[in-house]
């Protein structure tokens, strides 16, 4: 009897290191299943993405409403095809709206900023799978600097 | 000036012999065909004495490194606008040295201490001489279930410390400063890699249970039978294997990430 409660507690430890090995495999350093809540998707095409990643959040004035889904490249145009994972709550957005792929501080993380458009009687509501048609790419900041110099350049 | 040279000669052939004792002992305990079946209830005995009863320690420590890791981190980070990088600065700081070091720190002195004293005193009231008299090798009875246990049991415990851990740092990054949880999780899966960090934590912990079991094993198994040379022996077991584990840390780091 009291060998099988040790077994029984030797088994629950090693039981828990696995659960931790799996929780490091998993969640830190593999891409995890996210998202618990209602949610729909909304696709838009950059020129250039930057360093956006993945379940990077997408912004409404500071506010975090959705987050990246995937990132694919289309294989015509050869352009970043981004889709977004817009909480449900968040479902009236006109199709007038612009996103900006946006740095958080001078060093920090990019993220997607979605700006919210116009609204008129011949505007629509964008639904599960419509794409976003006005977007503004990541800066590239080797690009800026290579600009300045071409322009300093000139002068 | 002669006494001193003669002094450092008596150290090192001292040391030596120690060495040579301690290699002794882990052949004849590991000598031959291991037979866990056999000894079933020995090894569960031990792995619960040695593992199962530090699992209180190494949970509180690791979830308060993880915090306190994401406090400190997070006034530095701040400063630069990159709060995002705080997950992947928990989680490798843990995967790779915290939680390794640690976990060996403390597994010296919480199980290790307890081995040594334990078997000193098996030494100093005869038990293992009336085994020899009984004809049961005491180096595959006593020694070989213990040394096992160890070695199995550390690198679980690592493994739950860095998972805790790397769950304070959420807790304070996240749900206490403010940290963006998506962020804290991305950036972490973005930086961390399975083989490179995961994985060689875990060849470090296995090293480290290697040395502090062999270290507790051996100086109890070669203390001065008496309660003082036992007294002697336990704290002998928490400095040596303490240096141990930080000497090789260093060399294993400096193979493992320097290049």
């Amino acid at each position: 009897m009291a060998s099988r409660k040790l077994e029984l507690f030797v088994g629950f430890f090693v039981a828990l290191a696995i659960a931790a090995l799996l929780l490091l495999a998993l969640k830190v350093a593999n891409t995890g299943v996210a998202g618990s809540d209602q949610s729909y998707q909304l696709l838009a095409k950059f020129e250039n993405i930057g360093g956006l990643k993945a379940r990077s959040p997408v912004k409404v004035g500071g506010v975090v409403v959705g987050r990246v889904a995937s990132i694919q490249l289309d294989p015509e145009s050869f352009q970043p095809v981004v889709t977004l994972e817009i909480n449900s709550s968040y479902n009236n957005f006109p199709e007038t709206s612009s996103l900006a792929i946006l740095t958080s501080g001078l060093l920090g993380e990019q993220y997607i900023g979605l700006q919210p458009g116009f609204v008129d009687e011949n505007v629509e509501i964008l639904k599960n799978g419509d794409y976003i048609e006005d977007t503004k790419s990541a800066i590239v900041l080797e690009e800026l600097i290579g600009q300045f110099l071409f322009n300093r350049g000139n002068q | 000036m002669l006494k001193q040279i003669q002094q450092l000669g008596a150290n090192t052939l001292g040391t030596l012999q120690g060495l040579g004792r301690a290699t002794l002992m882990l052949f004849g305990a590991l000598w031959g065909r291991p037979r866990p079946l056999k000894n079933w209830h020995l090894y569960m005995k031990q792995i619960y004495v040695v593992g199962v009863l530090s699992l209180l320690i190494i949970l509180v420590s690791g979830l308060f490194i993880g915090m306190v890791l994401a406090l400190q981190g997070y006034t530095v980070l701040a400063k630069f606008g990159a709060e995002q990088m705080l997950g992947p600065l928990v989680a490798l700081s843990l995967l790779r040295e915290l939680g390794p070091v640690v976990t060996a720190l403390l597994f010296a002195g919480r199980a290790g201490s307890a081995l040594t004293a334990e078997i000193g005193l098996m030494k100093a009231t005869e038990q293992l001489s009336s085994m020899e008299m009984m004809a049961v090798d005491p180096l595959r009875r006593v020694i070989a279930p213990r040394f096992w246990a160890g070695v199995i049991s550390m690198p679980l415990l690592a493994l739950i410390f860095n998972a805790v851990g790397i769950l304070g740092g959420h807790l304070v990054g996240v749900d206490w400063l403010g940290v963006d949880g998506g962020g804290y999780w991305s950036a972490m899966q973005a930086n961390v890699d399975f083989q490179q960090d995961v994985v060689n934590g875990v060849i470090k912990s296995i090293v480290f249970a290697f040395v502090v079991t062999v270290i507790a094993l051996h100086k109890g198994f070669d203390a001065v039978p008496t309660s003082e040379g036992i007294s002697q022996a336990t704290t002998q077991t928490v400095v040596t294997a303490s240096l141990a584990v930080l000497g090789f840390d260093f060399v294993l780091t400096a193979v493992m990430f320097g290049g």
